[in-house]
């Protein structure tokens, strides 16, 4: 390290002094400088100074260390955890000039953090604490005469696999069992008929609330818990554990883009407000350019939500005579309407509204297929493609990316099968995934599991009923 | 306000990873040894070095979830200039952007994974499960002493240190430094006499181990001749030998050649291929050149019997033969098979007969299998081979009959 801890110091002043000059709003941010070897354990371990133990953990640790020890990629320069305080390690081997690049880049994801919507239900006082807990627990149970690492692993590497089907927008109010039944009996209400005197009146038959859950429930894990009564405490709990800790993580898939492209403009901005040295400032083009250049054949998130960030505020700075008299926007909404958006949207609501056509082109964004064994580019970026190739786009990022499954009953057909059912949307499922996924929530579930789902467009279920697994048909 | 903390210096880094890693090594090495009859009977590694890199691909450590699939389409950005019909990628390989959050994305799964041959080998024995007795015999045969005790150093390795030896020559040097180890009692009457005194019989008392007081082991090699072995593959490559059963009697050799190399220090691998005549070839050539034409079982049998004479007598060698076949023979050569078969017995730490058999047609009547049925050696062992995964039993009968004192063993 040619420079010392207080440089660092001095340097973090002044960009602070930018971050509120801008408008920012950050949390308290910490530093912790660690060197390559540290910053491959917290990336294992999602960033957590604690993290409950499990294999997956060491198998990314070797994955990150085989690549990084080929050259295959680097390691990232920072990472940054929410919580209030926030927490981010910066890496001993990097320049000075990369120190104060991260160091800004982290001030804005910790202003992301505490201001997006899709955070405000993280608790992220409590985020280190949590982590901390859970693996205390966790490392009870693995250490508990009768339990031990065996079953604590049958368990978490289940739960690993139903982790993400769980509900994304927590937005949404999830209904208590008496108002899903409150809502069953509105809905069979019958409707308002404004001809009711000369109509035979329809016959009303009340609703069936003997179903669990009434309502479509994607909490896997969480029903599992509340409903299968075989579990006993501890594997109850690692359920709660995992769910939780989803929970932490669901945001940070949700805004992927946003977070990374708003980072990287308030980088850009507070770096160029700086007035950096030449020779920092040449490094600092170099090394700007390395983190936002684009992946060919790819989606990088630091240059598509870099350059939609620059294009909102461009076209608000600026608007056309028409969006003047038809919006009625005025000139110099720019900075404005960034910050709105970093405050109310997420990456699929990001690039639907702020994805424009000129963008996609600009971009040369494209969609491609599977033909044979190679991937072949089916669409460009031209008039009549690029909406196509948005709407590709947005499905491929955030929750998006991750399959809708919910449950329909836990009693079907009687026999206590659990009736999982894919909200099909075009994609059909990987069926070798599938089926060992079914196969772990079986496990869980302790009698059979049903998943309903479209495969060629023909309804079929895949069934695992704790022997063997089984494609059937629908009809 | 940003602050800092840089724990470089004064903290002692933990390798929190550590045990994580370790379970999950253990992770690969089981789902390795479940796979590990399909990955002996498809890579090319009979008779390779030890050392060699094998890919193994790996079924049971992936981390499943619900995602969809290959067949469907994605987005990505280009270069300027994309045309429709680009091939931008394999489906197999799906992009990975820049490293990030480690852990919340159902990322690729890596499928493969390198062990080498030594560590293959021993997941296969231990995947073998040799009960205790079959492994105390292969102790009794193995030949050869890797080293033997010569003398004492004064350097050498900490395992090696000889600590009786040691604490002698320590002992003898204080003899030889202060006399006879007694308490000294002559009081000076005075306090800090005393003390002093006190201070230098504890001094005393403290007779530190002195390097030169160290004694080594000292280890030499012995190199015995009976530790040489050489297995003979004999295969008939007539025209009824096609590629599946090849490919099963290569397998079978693999296992056959790492399991006598594990016993003795250097092994030797003959091939010999036979249909009418017998050849001495290589590897290669062993297995992938077809031949036409009829069988001569016994010519085969004739040649390694003159290859022993030749270069690998009996008291210095341990030999170990075996020959596969689809079971066809003339007739006429049916007599003489037999009496070489017999002779090869009587010099061979092991001879056995592999038929293979990969289609249905189970036909138990076949000439050779029938006609050795007739030979009651203790070392000889014949087995029977459809389809791959015959290759494991068969092979655990062979070994158990190695030079066998249990008889129950050539049953099963």
């Amino acid at each position: 390290m040619n420079y010392s801890v207080e440089d660092l110091q001095k340097w973090d002043e002044k960009i602070l002094a930018k971050v509120e000059e801008f408008g920012l709003d950050p949390f308290p941010q910490h530093f912790e400088i660690c060197d390559h070897f540290q910053m491959l354990g917290y990336m294992s371990y999602s960033g957590m100074p604690s993290r409950y133990p499990h294999w997956s953990f060491g198998k990314a640790y070797e994955k990150q260390k085989t690549l990084y020890d080929y050259g295959v990629s680097g390691l990232p320069y920072e990472m940054v955890i929410n919580s209030n305080p926030s927490l981010a390690y910066l890496m001993r081997d990097n320049s000075l000039l990369l120190q104060i690049l991260t160091i800004a880049h982290v001030y804005a994801h910790n202003d992301f953090f505490k201001n997006n919507f899709t955070f405000r239900h993280s608790n992220n006082q409590y985020t280190i604490e949590k982590f901390k807990t859970h693996a205390d627990r966790v490392r009870d149970y693995v250490e508990a005469p009768g339990i031990g690492q065996t079953k604590v692993d049958e368990i978490l590497d289940a739960a690993h696999a139903l982790s993400l089907q769980c509900r994304r927008n927590l937005e949404i109010r999830k209904l208590n069992r008496e108002e899903q039944e409150d809502l069953a009996w509105e809905r069979s209400q019958p409707r308002y008929d404004p001809y009711q005197a000369i109509h035979k009146r329809e016959e009303w038959k009340p609703p069936d609330t003997s179903r669990v859950p009434l309502e479509p429930d994607e909490d896997l894990l969480l029903f599992i818990r509340d409903h299968n009564f075989n579990l006993s405490e501890w594997e109850k709990d690692l359920l709660t554990i995992i769910h939780q800790e989803t929970q932490y993580f669901l945001p940070q898939i949700e805004t992927k883009i946003m977070n990374e492209g708003w980072a990287s403009f308030w980088h850009k901005r507070i770096l160029d407000s700086l007035e950096l040295p030449q020779e920092l400032h040449i490094e600092f083009m170099v090394r700007h350019n390395q983190v936002l250049r684009p992946t060919p054949g790819q989606i990088n998130p630091y240059h598509l939500g870099y350059r939609i960030y620059e294009d909102i505020e461009s076209r608000w700075d600026d608007p056309t005579d028409e969006e003047k008299t038809e919006s009625g926007r005025k000139n110099g909404e720019g900075r404005e309407k960034i910050f709105q958006v970093r405050k109310i949207d997420r990456d699929s609501s990001f690039l639907r509204q702020y994805l424009t056509e000129e963008l996609v082109r600009d971009m040369d964004l494209f969609r491609h297929e599977k033909q044979g064994n190679d991937r072949v580019v089916s669409e460009i970026a031209d008039e009549d493609n690029w909406e196509k190739i948005k709407q590709t786009l947005i499905k491929q990022v955030g929750t998006t990316s991750i399959p809708v499954i919910k449950i329909f009953d836990s009693d079907h057909l009687g026999e206590r099968t659990l009736y999982l059912k894919h909200d099909y949307d075009g994609r059909e499922l990987d069926l070798e995934y599938a089926e060992k996924t079914i196969a772990y929530a079986q496990q869980l579930w302790g009698h059979p599991v049903m998943l309903e789902t479209l495969l060629d467009d023909k309804e079929h279920h895949l069934v695992h009923d704790g022997q063997q697994f089984k494609t059937v048909k629908a009809g | 306000m940003g602050t800092f903390s840089d724990y470089d210096k004064s903290f002692e880094r933990s390798d929190r990873s550590a045990r994580d890693r370790q379970r999950h090594r253990q992770k690969v090495r089981q789902a390795i040894k479940d796979n590990i009859a399909d990955i002996i009977s498809e890579e090319a590694i009979i008779g390779k070095s030890r050392d060699k890199i094998i890919k193994v691909p790996i079924k049971g450590v992936k981390e499943y979830r619900f995602v969809y699939g290959q067949n469907n389409p994605a987005a990505g950005q280009g270069d300027g200039d994309t045309e429709p019909g680009d091939v931008v990628g394999r489906t197999g390989d799906q992009g990975q952007g820049p490293a990030d959050q480690a852990g919340d994305q159902p990322g690729e799964d890596y499928y493969e994974t390198d062990v080498t041959l030594e560590e293959l080998i021993d997941i296969v024995f231990e995947d073998l499960e040799l009960p205790f007795w079959e492994r105390k015999k292969f102790r009794q045969v193995e030949s050869k002493r890797l080293f033997k005790r010569k003398g004492y150093r004064r350097k050498g390795i900490r395992p090696r240190l000889d600590k009786r030896k040691s604490a002698k020559s320590r002992i003898r040097r204080r003899h030889a430094t202060i006399g006879p180890r007694r308490v000294n009692n002559n009081s000076n009457g005075s306090l800090n006499g005393n003390i002093q005194n006190g201070q230098e019989e504890s001094e005393e008392r403290r007779f530190p181990f002195h390097y030169d007081d160290l004694k080594y082991r000292h280890l030499v090699e012995d190199i015995k001749l009976e530790s040489n072995a050489v297995v003979i593959c004999i295969m008939d490559t007539s025209g009824s030998m096609d590629t599946v059963k090849k490919y099963l009697a290569r397998s079978f050799y693999f296992l056959l050649y790492q399991f006598v190399n594990q016993r003795y220090e250097n092994t030797e691998l003959v091939f010999i291929a036979h249909h009418t005549e017998a050849r001495e070839v290589d590897e290669d050539e062993f297995f992938y050149k077809g031949e036409s034409g009829g069988t001569f079982v016994s010519s085969g049998y004739k040649k390694a019997l003159e290859i022993i004479e030749a270069r690998y007598h009996p008291a210095l060698w341990n030999i170990y033969a075996f020959h596969t076949s689809d079971g066809d023979n003339f007739t006429s050569d049916n007599d003489a098979a037999l009496e070489s078969a017999k002779e090869l017995c009587e010099i061979c730490n092991l001879f056995g007969y592999g038929e293979i058999k990969p289609t249905g047609s189970w036909d138990w009547g076949a000439p050779l299998y029938k006609l050795f049925q007739s030979i009651d050696a203790e070392n000889f062992c014949m087995v029977k081979i459809e389809k791959k995964e015959d290759l494991w039993s068969g092979f655990r009968r062979l070994i158990s009959v190695d030079k066998i004192e249990d008889e129950e063993l050539g049953e099963e």
